[in-house]
């Protein structure tokens, strides 16, 4: 087992609210698209809201922007899972139901194997990597960073360890 | 090695041969099979194979081959598939890749997906000589094009994306584009094509139209 997982946390905004029907076919994927993540090799953990199946009701960034967040084993399963699965395939569309995001939209970053991050964990390394690009603490699939980089550069985030965790689908 | 010498070594019909079968196995091919396929000997092409994999073209393992492993499964056989890095020769210089890269990372930015899509079904359409009356004739025409196909069960998969750095750069949007330009290239035809992206392939499948 690595000691590391990789998270990712990206926001989407909405084009049209959720309920309108020119979102009807990415809400029907929804379900599909994840369970295909939560079969995934390398999957670990992805966030899903109380009592729901997934976490499109979390509005951590806006009331018209969905959030996706997810941990894997390594980043070649989650580039496997985003890229080269039937994820591509609801990704290409993206343009028909998300607005382009006007700043870096997917951070990524190292945390403790068996840590499940927070949303404000998310968030907060969202506005890292909005400020100050990409560094070993908050990256993208383009500037990856190793665990022993983030490790050096102060890897944990200070809203980890004392918020209650989101509720989740372990596999 | 430059680029120039490496391509230069495919001059030999031997070695062209040998990086050829290799290439088209899509794994790693032992020395035997190879030399069987160019119909050399097994000294003649493991020397071959070493020059090609020595150049960067092929990739080297270890493995036995026969399955068994511990006491008795036999010395380890060198295996070889094609290595992951690209080779280009442009006379005169020219960098389409730069101008790619910058122009998608605009396309990206500006979030014009769906535009580019329309550009690259046009250009399909453009492109095609006219409708593809079954699997056989697509594969001609996407071999023709680069990009490896070949049969799996009922589908045509294809083994080589023509755009794979900008496609790894910009995963969604050039596949997008891809796929759209595949669509237009054989649009009116007995072939369907669908996005179903799968490790180390492109992300189009094809398949027969089973539109009635």
């Amino acid at each position: 087992m690595p000691e590391h997982h990789l998270a990712q946390f990206n926001v989407a905004p909405l084009r049209h609210p959720l309920d309108d029907p020119r979102m009807a076919e990415f809400v029907a994927l929804v379900g599909p698209v994840n369970a295909l993540a939560d079969a995934a090799p390398g999957f670990v953990w992805r966030l899903v809201e109380d009592g729901a199946a997934d976490a499109t009701a979390l509005r951590p960034a806006g009331d018209d922007v969905i959030v996706n967040f997810s941990v894997w084993e390594s980043r070649d399963a989650l580039w496997e899972f985003v890229y080269r699965s039937g994820h591509l395939d609801a990704m290409r569309r993206r343009r028909e139901w998300f607005a382009p995001p006007a700043a870096a939209h997917l951070v990524l970053w190292w945390i403790p194997a068996g840590h499940v991050p927070t949303v404000a964990e998310g968030m907060e390394r969202l506005t890292l990597l909005r400020e100050h690009g990409p560094t070993p603490r908050a990256f993208t699939f383009q500037t990856m960073a190793t665990p022993e980089e983030a490790a050096r550069a102060g890897g944990q985030s200070s809203a980890a360890a004392c918020r209650p965790a989101a509720a989740a689908v372990r596999k | 090695m430059e680029d120039i010498e490496a391509i230069g070594l495919l001059q030999d019909p031997v070695r062209r041969r040998l990086y050829t079968f290799v290439v088209g196995q899509g794994r790693e091919v032992g020395r035997n099979e190879a030399a069987e396929a160019a119909g050399v000997t097994r000294t003649l092409a493991a020397f071959h194979l070493d020059r090609l994999a020595e150049a960067g073209l092929l990739e080297t393992a270890s493995r036995r081959l026969s399955g068994r492993s511990g006491p008795g499964a036999g010395r380890p056989a060198k295996v070889y598939r094609r290595a992951a890095g690209e080779r280009g020769v442009s006379l005169p210089p020219r960098d389409y890749r730069t101008a790619a890269s910058v122009l998608a990372e605009a396309v990206e930015g500006a979030g014009l997906d769906g535009p580019l899509q329309d550009a690259a079904r046009a250009r399909g359409r453009e492109l095609a000589a006219g409708p593809c009356a079954d699997l056989g004739a697509a594969a001609e025409l996407l071999a023709a094009r680069g990009y490896e196909p070949f049969p799996d069960g009922e589908v045509l998969r294809l083994r080589n994306c023509p755009f794979h750095v900008l496609a790894e750069e910009f995963p969604p949007l050039v596949c997008g584009m891809n796929l759209a330009l595949l669509e237009g290239l054989l649009e009116g035809g007995e072939v369907a094509v669908r996005m179903d992206a799968r490790p180390g392939l492109c992300c189009v499948a094809l398949s027969k139209n089973n539109k009635d």
